[in-house]
């Protein structure tokens, strides 16, 4: 579809170019095919380089071969052989690395009210040996509207019970789920018993606060036993009978994996966090809306936060109205390692506004970006080969033409994962041509 | 005799003349005069008069003479009451007494539930269609004597009480009985004390009403139907006949809180009536509204207790409203006397009616007079009931109920020693009988000498000094003077002892009986006084929630103000403007904004008298309107039992105090449009509010602006997604047929009504589309997919009638040549899809779109937390499609107020309209604006600057009331455990079933849901 020596440094052709390809790619979503691996070594160079560690170069050039970026720097006084490369004029532009959306089911359902597109939570409270990655459906149509906005990659995880299952770590340009994964299994995901909490009038009759504190004991208590058997599982003898669940509690154990708890409160918080501990293990937590109460808890724990949603409403009916914008920032500037998290599937191509909201309310912006793009990827593990712009990464990056994490400025020119020049048009482009074709309107 | 007792059948109604009469007895009969003398008396004739050293004469169950210096006639039995009081019984207006408590259906799912639907009543007979209307309720019918609660009453001081029958909107009537527990026959006072409403359906199985505002439309139904029906031959309906023939009566209606007085008040005023109104409790929160409607009220004492918040991270989960509540709950009778509101009290909602008296004397200490005290459970429940002429008062000819007391009834020592009940005395705490507190020397045999300390009724220790020293506590028991005592010393003797015996002297106390050992040997006991015991610091029942109480704000919520802010003149300096108007975006400009409106837009305008904000660096936009919101609502914002509800009105549920009116200040929104959801095809009338935080819920709505109903399509009518789909309809087709039916019922409707002479039934559903056929309300319509926007256009061509708005629409950009072609708005949202089937081809270019093709076109939130960033959401007409940064803005401001039909007065920034103002920190499209300050007429509701002034002091407030619950706790105070609460969130689709003021919300918690 796309020729690469129609790429050269003149602005006007690439525009041209660009214009294009979003043209001839208005076929159905259906022809929306993986881009092929990269041929040629490209140099963007010119534009704004947000490399995501938290530096940004005014006029820098990022190059990448064969999947890697091979250079990152000051673009003021280097020159490139163009001879064995696509040299890709940015002035005036952004370069981002690809955001990562964590803790999500992308791709395990595609209409959230039909059950037959559901795959995201399995039956049962115990649920170790449930592994996302399988149910990954790298035909929805869902990954091309976040690749638009600049979601590179996410990490898809089951969801239910107390312990859901395994997520994975997932490019959104793939075949199928083998291709896409880039971390299997990358960790196991807990939700951590809560009370649940009530609307307006304030209560159920025949429940009291104390019947549901009982039930929300009785949970924790099955799953320490839970997690105290299964240590001992793995640790001893294999068994006459195997015990699949426990089974695949080995890899948790032996380090191979994270544990991720789902927790709010802080009381439900530190409760994860020593539930963790015992076992010595380090949890990530999702959610932490009240984490801001207890940063040096956090801090001494060496415990990461996924921030869930900033665009939410406060916990509390008295809370600051804006404490759900300024719970990660107040987190980042405190020392905890903080990413940034979007529920559901389909919303998460609003993840970099997210990190928008947190610039907006106390956060650096280039800090901000962290939280969306290297945070995320040491929280998962990846950061050896994403999360940010430099040398021996994987080119897994972006053109926007402007901030790309403002709503206003956010539009997404180019797109590479792991060096691969990817397809940006999705169903909604394609639905947006056909229609103002109709109507005769751009 | 015989005549004696028929005089006395002519002074009351017949109903109390014995009716015993006409029963036979097994045996010889025994008929008593009940004549007793009371002398030396302090009686309290009623609050304005006590007689000292008086006598009462009473004969059976009346009373003969009240006075001083009193003949006793022989016959008389005499009870010297030197030193003690005579008080009338009292009377509670408001009482489930012989009556089932708390009726409510069981298994009823509601809509949205499993189960079959139900959609007239099951109730067989000639009734009405709606088992919640059931005036042909009698408690006279039902009522039966309940020993047992009568008795607890009594404990309390009680005599009479109205019965109510709590189950439906309309009750039928109540009765007023005594307490008095021997024949139903005798203690029925008034068989038809009032008729009785609430908006609470009760045990109704009909799915119908599901919320408040169906509740409030079915009552208001009624009365128009009752109107007809007195005027028709087609029909025979026993309801309809019993609720016209009760409209005489008093009318009793159980609202709980300041808002459903309110509510209450408002029907009531529609029809003429004046309700006596059961209240909440919190009317102290808006005196003045309460005090307007000129209803009496009969008001509980039921206080919130306090929390248990000694650990912090759980007292996060107690609200500051809740706070304050539980301080300033015991001053609302108090503040209800100071207002001049006619009032009763009632121990209703206690626990148990022990707390009546603690409860009475807390709202004493904040602020009740003893006098207004004594009326509100004497005299004005008598004048309530219509029973005046019988009790409430110690006067000849009235009915022999009064208290005999210790002292003075308010004193916190007080005993109610006796309460006499139509001449038959009960005794509460016997008066000749000593209290036993005290230290006596106990000597048994076979155990020797010990210590006896009586700390209370049951309550006893042992001492034994010396050798085999031992402390240990004993089990006390006493009936009159028959007293019984065990205890286990542990060694010498092993095993329980265990006492038995009688209190053989008064003065001072002794006592003696029989013993019996473990070992099987008995002996004799003998206890002599020795001194009176040390009071040991009891735990009290609920402690008082002291004078010392923290401000009243408005709203009665967390960012509530002391003092409502007011308008303001105010010169916005120099900033980047967003007209909306011909002028564009002007860069350093002015905003001059005085009396509630906007006096100029432009460069270099003169402050006059106006406060100058510099504005340097920020913009200035007019205030987003939402053009679909669900908040501010109570009750539920879905009456979805039926396909057409168009009856119901969310102008009757405004919710002043929902905390996300501020959170959306925050946000800049300034006015919303509040829906009804999309549970059925032709839903309630829309509401039209202001963002003023803290005025009353009438105070909030936009006046002057037309009326607009919603409409609905797709899955969520058909409930593809929820609920048993047993309502008609569950497809598309019938969709259609629904709008078909319904119009055309509509129009034979306006025809019959303009044939003179007809006694045309007045239907207010029917009403609301005659509205819309004749351009006088308006329709947003919810829908999604081209097919069925299609066809509602076809069906509002066919029948004659416009459609304003479609909501949602977000396949919008399919039809819309079609829609633009009819002048129909769109109101859509920025970019929602796949989260369900009929959003399988949403797009966020269809704002884009349509805006082209030259659609009015707006982005609304249908959600508390989004509508918080309209500003944003119009950003994304930017992202997607490119829509130009002046445009976009409009999404959120002029165009909905365009499509709402009050661009004359707000969406712009131009001279003489609305002061509805906003200043950001940042273009206000990008994600990077804040918005600082946010005007609505001119008054500043959202400052941050403010804000975090407030919070401060919010803290401050929170913490103060912390430590006051901390110090109740240890003080012996009840508390309760922290639940954790939100602020109550609907969307479209949220599904409520209302019913006994308890409304059960069928969604799932947190997230953010577009239906």
């Amino acid at each position: 579809m796309q020729k690469k020596e129609d790429i050269t440094m003149n602005k006007k052709i690439l525009t041209l170019f660009v214009a294009l390809a979003a043209s001839m790619s208005a076929f159905a979503q259906a022809n929306i095919s993986p881009a092929k691996a990269q041929a040629k070594k490209v140099i963007l160079l010119g534009g704004v380089v947000h490399t995501g560690n938290g530096t940004v170069i005014n006029n820098g050039y990022v190059v990448f071969e064969k999947g890697k970026i091979t250079g990152v720097g000051d673009a003021t006084t280097v020159k490139f052989a163009t001879n064995d490369a696509e040299l890709v004029n940015i002035n005036g532009k952004h370069v981002y690395p690809g955001f990562i959306a964590p803790v999500n089911t992308v791709g395990l359902v595609e209409f959230e009210s039909v059950k037959a597109t559901l795959d995201f939570q399995e039956i049962g409270n115990l649920n170790p040996h449930i592994r996302s990655l399988v149910a990954y459906n790298t035909d929805s149509k869902i990954p091309a509207t976040l690749r638009s906005n600049g979601v590179l990659m996410a990490q898809i995880r089951p969801s239910g019970g107390s312990i859901s299952g395994s997520s994975s770590v997932v490019q959104l340009d793939a075949w199928n789920w083998e291709d896409a994964a880039v971390k299997t299994d990358d960790g196991m995901h807990v939700n951590w018993p809560v009370t649940p909490r009530f609307r307006g009038f304030g209560g159920r009759p025949g429940f009291s606060a104390e019947s549901f504190a009982e039930r929300t004991q009785a949970a924790i208590a099955e799953l320490t036993a839970f997690f105290e058997e299964a240590k001992a599982y793995n640790e001893g003898p294999k068994p006459a009978e195997t015990n699949t669940r426990m089974a695949a509690m080995a890899k948790l154990f032996k380090g191979e994996q994270k544990l991720y708890i789902s927790a709010n409160t802080q009381k439900d918080i530190v409760a994860a966090v020593n539930f963790a501990k015992k076992f010595n293990l380090t949890p990530v937590i999702i959610g932490g809306s009240e984490a801001y109460l207890i940063t040096d808890f956090l801090k001494q724990n060496n415990v990461a936060v996924i921030v869930n949603q900033p665009h939410s409403l406060p916990t509390n009916i008295d809370d600051d109205v804006n404490m759900p914008y300024k719970n990660a920032a107040i987190l980042y500037n405190a020392g905890v390692t903080v990413a940034i998290s979007i529920e559901n599937f389909w919303q998460q191509r609003n993840l970099p506004f997210m990190a928008g909201t947190v610039a907006t309310w106390g956060l650096d912006k280039e800090k901000a970006l962290q939280t969306i793009t290297l945070n995320t990827a040491k929280i998962l593990g990846i950061e050896k080969t994403a999360g940010s712009l430099e040398v021996g990464k994987d080119a897994t990056l972006f053109i926007s033409t402007g901030d790309a994490l403002d709503m206003r400025t956010n539009k997404i020119e180019k797109a590479f994962i792991q060096g691969r020049d990817i397809n940006l048009d999705n169903l909604h482009k394609q639905l947006d041509k056909k229609f103002s074709d109709k109507y005769g309107i751009k | 005799m015989k005549k004696i007792l028929l005089a006395l059948a002519l002074v009351f109604s017949t109903v109390i003349a014995f009716a015993q009469q006409t029963f036979p007895v097994n045996g010889s009969f025994d008929v008593r005069s009940g004549q007793y003398a009371f002398t030396n008396a302090n009686i309290v004739v009623n609050a304005n008069q006590t007689i000292s050293n008086g006598t009462l004469l009473i004969k059976n169950q009346v009373i003969q003479s009240v006075g001083t210096g009193t003949t006793i006639p022989k016959g008389y039995v005499v009870i010297d009451l030197k030193g003690k009081y005579i008080y009338p019984s009292l009377i509670d207006a408001f009482t489930s007494y012989g009556v089932p408590v708390d009726p409510s259906a069981s298994g009823r799912g509601g809509f949205g539930g499993q189960r079959q639907s139900v959609f007239t009543t099951q109730k067989k007979g000639a009734y009405n269609w709606n088992a919640a209307i059931r005036p042909e309720t009698e408690v006279r019918t039902i009522f039966s004597i309940d020993s047992k609660k009568a008795d607890e009453l009594r404990k309390a001081g009680f005599g009479s009480v109205n019965v109510i029958n709590r189950d439906g909107i309309a009750r039928g009537t109540s009765a007023a009985v005594t307490l008095n527990d021997e024949f139903e026959h005798k203690v029925i006072l008034k068989d038809q004390t009032a008729a009785n409403y609430s908006f609470s359906k009760g045990s109704s199985t009909n799915d119908y009403p599901t919320s408040l505002m169906g509740s409030i439309a079915l009552l208001r139904q009624t009365y128009l139907d009752a109107a007809w029906y007195k005027n028709q031959k087609e029909e025979y309906n026993i309801s309809l006949d019993e609720f016209n023939k009760q409209q005489g009566l008093p009318q009793i209606f159980e609202a709980d809180g300041w808002a459903n007085i309110l509510r209450a008040d408002k029907i009531a005023k529609e029809f003429g009536k004046q309700y006596i109104i059961k209240a909440g409790g919190d009317e102290y929160q808006r005196i003045d509204a309460v005090k307007a409607t000129g209803a009496s009220l009969i008001v509980p004492v039921a206080y919130p207790k306090a929390y248990d918040v000694e650990d912090p991270a759980e007292a996060r989960n107690v609200t500051l409203a809740q706070m304050k509540a539980w301080e300033m709950a015991a001053s609302n009778p108090g503040v209800l006397e100071k207002a001049g509101v006619n009032f009763a009290l009632t121990a209703f909602g206690l626990d148990n009616s022990r707390e009546f008296w603690a409860n009475i004397r807390t709202a004493i200490e904040n602020g009740l007079t003893e006098k207004q005290a004594l009326l509100a459970v004497t005299e004005v429940p008598a004048k309530m009931l219509g029973i005046s002429d019988k009790v409430g008062s110690i006067e000849k000819g009235k009915l022999a109920n009064f208290l005999i007391t210790s002292d003075n009834l308010f004193k916190s020592s007080n005993i109610i020693h006796e309460n006499w009940v139509q001449g038959k005395r009960y005794i509460v705490n016997k008066m000749d009988v000593s209290d036993l507190k005290g230290v006596y020397n106990l000597n048994v045999d076979g155990v020797g000498a010990l210590t006896l300390k009586i700390t209370g009724p049951t309550a006893a220790s042992i001492e034994r000094t010396g050798a085999d020293s031992v402390k240990t506590t004993a089990t006390l028991g006493r009936n009159g003077d028959w007293v019984t005592l065990s205890f286990n010393l542990k060694k010498n003797p092993k095993g329980d002892v265990r006492l038995t015996g009688y209190i053989s002297s008064e003065s001072p106390i002794a006592m003696k009986g029989e013993a019996a050992l473990s070992d099987g040997s008995e002996g004799k006991w003998t206890a002599t006084f020795k001194e009176a015991g040390k009071e040991m610091p009891k735990r009290d029942e609920q402690k008082p929630a002291l004078a010392a109480n923290g401000p009243l704000i408005y709203p009665f919520q967390s960012f509530g103000n002391e003092v409502l802010p007011k308008a303001e003149s105010v010169l916005l300096k120099n900033a980047t403007v967003w007209t909306n108007e011909k002028d564009g975006v002007l860069q350093n400009a002015d905003v001059l904004l005085e009396n509630g409106k906007i006096k100029a837009v432009g460069k270099n305008l003169a402050a006059g008298a106006a406060k100058v904000i510099d504005a340097t660096g920020k913009h200035i936009t007019p205030g987003i309107i939402d053009e679909h919101s669900h908040i501010a609502g109570s009750g539920g914002i879905n009456e979805g039992a039926q396909s057409v509800s168009s009856e119901v009105r969310i102008g009757d549920i405004i919710n002043s105090e929902d905390v996300n009116i501020y959170r959306q200040l925050a946000g800049g929104v300034t006015t919303s449009q509040i829906l009804h959801g999309s549970a059925n095809p032709i839903g309630g009338q829309s509401q039209l509010i202001k963002l003023r935080w803290g005025k009353l819920p009438e105070e909030l709505k936009f006046a002057g602006a037309d009326g607009f109903i919603k409409f609905a399509l797709g899955e969520n009518v058909k409930q593809s997604n929820f609920g048993s789909g047993q309502r008609f309809p569950v497809t598309r087709m019938g969709v259609e047929q629904t709008f078909v039916d319904a119009f055309t019922r509509a129009k034979d409707y306006e025809a019959a009504l303009k044939v003179k002479g007809n006694n045309v039934r007045r239907d207010l559903e029917l009403d609301a589309l005659v509205e819309i056929l004749n351009n006088k309300r308006f329709i947003t319509c919810h829908s999604y997919v081209q097919s069925e926007i299609n066809m509602l256009m076809h069906v509002a061509d066919s029948l004659g009638f416009k459609i304003n708005t479609f909501t949602h629409i977000l396949e919008g950009y399919k039809v819309a040549d079609k829609m633009k072609a009819q002048g129909i708005a769109a109101s859509t949202f920025s970019d929602w899809w796949a989260y369900k089937f009929e959003v399988a081809e949403a797009i966020p270019y269809n704002g884009k779109i349509m805006h082209n093709v030259g659609i009015t076109t707006a982005f609304n939130s249908d959600d508390a937390e989004m509508a918080r960033r309209l500003n944003q959401e119009a950003g994304k007409a930017v992202l997607y499609g490119g829509v130009p940064e002046e445009e976009a803005l409009k999404f959120v401001t002029l165009n909905p107020a365009k499509m709402l039909h009050i661009d004359d007065k707000v969406g712009s920034l131009k001279a003489g309209k609305d002061a509805d103002v906003v200043i950001w920190s940042d273009n206000p499209l990008s994600i990077y604006a804040k918005a600082e300050k946010t005007f609505v007429d001119g008054v500043l509701y959202w400052d941050m600057e403010k804000d975090a002034q407030k919070l401060k002091q919010q803290q401050a407030e929170r913490a103060r009331l912390v430590q006051k619950m901390i110090d109740s706790k240890n003080k012996g105070g009840r508390t309760q455990r922290p639940m954790g609460t939100t602020s109550t969130l609907y969307n479209c689709e949220t599904a409520s079933d209302y019913s006994n003021g308890f409304e059960a919300i069928n969604a799932e918690e947190g997230g953010h849901h577009h239906e």
